[in-house]
């Protein structure tokens, strides 16, 4: 086996890697009991399997080809970029929009903190005589359940 | 062996897929059915990189920078939705 068959060899290990990766997070965004979990299972080792898989199909082109892909590299970082922020805007909305948490969730900080600020708000907006629209509220409910 | 490999990551990957799409189709809330459909994407980008080697290709690898951009946008677009209930606002402020 010379060395070129054994990089092929090791470029197909890395891309075997990430599939079995990006398995495991499906079996996580299959069992796992609600939203916030499941998009802990999704963003975080879809990541690793995005990064596995591209490193190896960089490796084959370099070896193979003697093609230096930039693009293969502009997509990794792309990935790693876009997808904790995809994830976190995604959980966040999920929050808002009042998307019931799991029955063995054991405390939810942020409750409190919204429910004071809310209060905060409504004190401030009576105080100063200003009519409270409740319209605005309305669009968030139509996804709660 | 390296070709036996290369299918068999794909094989994978087509078996994930199967699996996200199962949860956008029971998927309780509409949350649960956008990070499927994210992580779709992310498996899309990684399946057409095995693709392009196994077809021994430089071609598809702008598909693949494209693919990660639609992903994210469409995120980002339905997160949006959900929180407020437009896409692009239209806030006259006269």
């Amino acid at each position: 086996m010379n060395i070129d068959a054994t990089i092929e060899f090791i470029a197909a290990l890395f891309m075997l890697v990430g599939s079995i990766m990006a398995l495991i997070s499906a079996i996580g965004i299959i069992r796992l009991p609600d939203v916030f979990t499941r998009s802990h299972a999704g963003t975080k080792s879809s990541t690793l399997a995005v990064l596995l898989t591209l490193v190896g199909a960089f490796i084959y082109f370099a070896t193979n080809q003697g093609f230096y892909s930039v693009r293969l590299l502009l997509g990794i970082a792309f990935v790693f970029l876009t997808a904790p922020v995809a994830g976190h805007v995604i959980t966040r909305a999920a929050y808002r929009a009042n998307v019931k948490m799991a029955d063995t969730t054991v405390e939810d900080e942020l409750k409190e903190v919204m429910d004071k600020v809310q209060e905060e708000a409504k004190k401030e907006r009576s105080e100063s005589g200003e009519v409270i629209i409740e319209d605005e509220k309305k669009p968030n409910k139509e996804h709660s359940d | 062996m390296v070709q036996g490999m290369l299918v068999t990551a794909l094989t994978i990957y087509g078996i994930a897929i199967c699996i996200s799409v199962f949860r956008i189709i029971i998927g309780p809330s509409l949350p649960d059915r956008i990070v499927a459909l994210d992580m779709i994407g992310v498996m899309l980008v990684s399946s057409m990189a095995i693709v392009s080697v196994i077809l021994t290709t430089t071609a598809f690898l702008e598909v693949i920078l494209i693919l990660a951009v639609l992903a994210f946008i469409s995120t980002i677009a339905f997160s949006k939705y959900i929180e407020r209930g437009t896409i692009i606002e239209y806030r006259r402020d006269d």
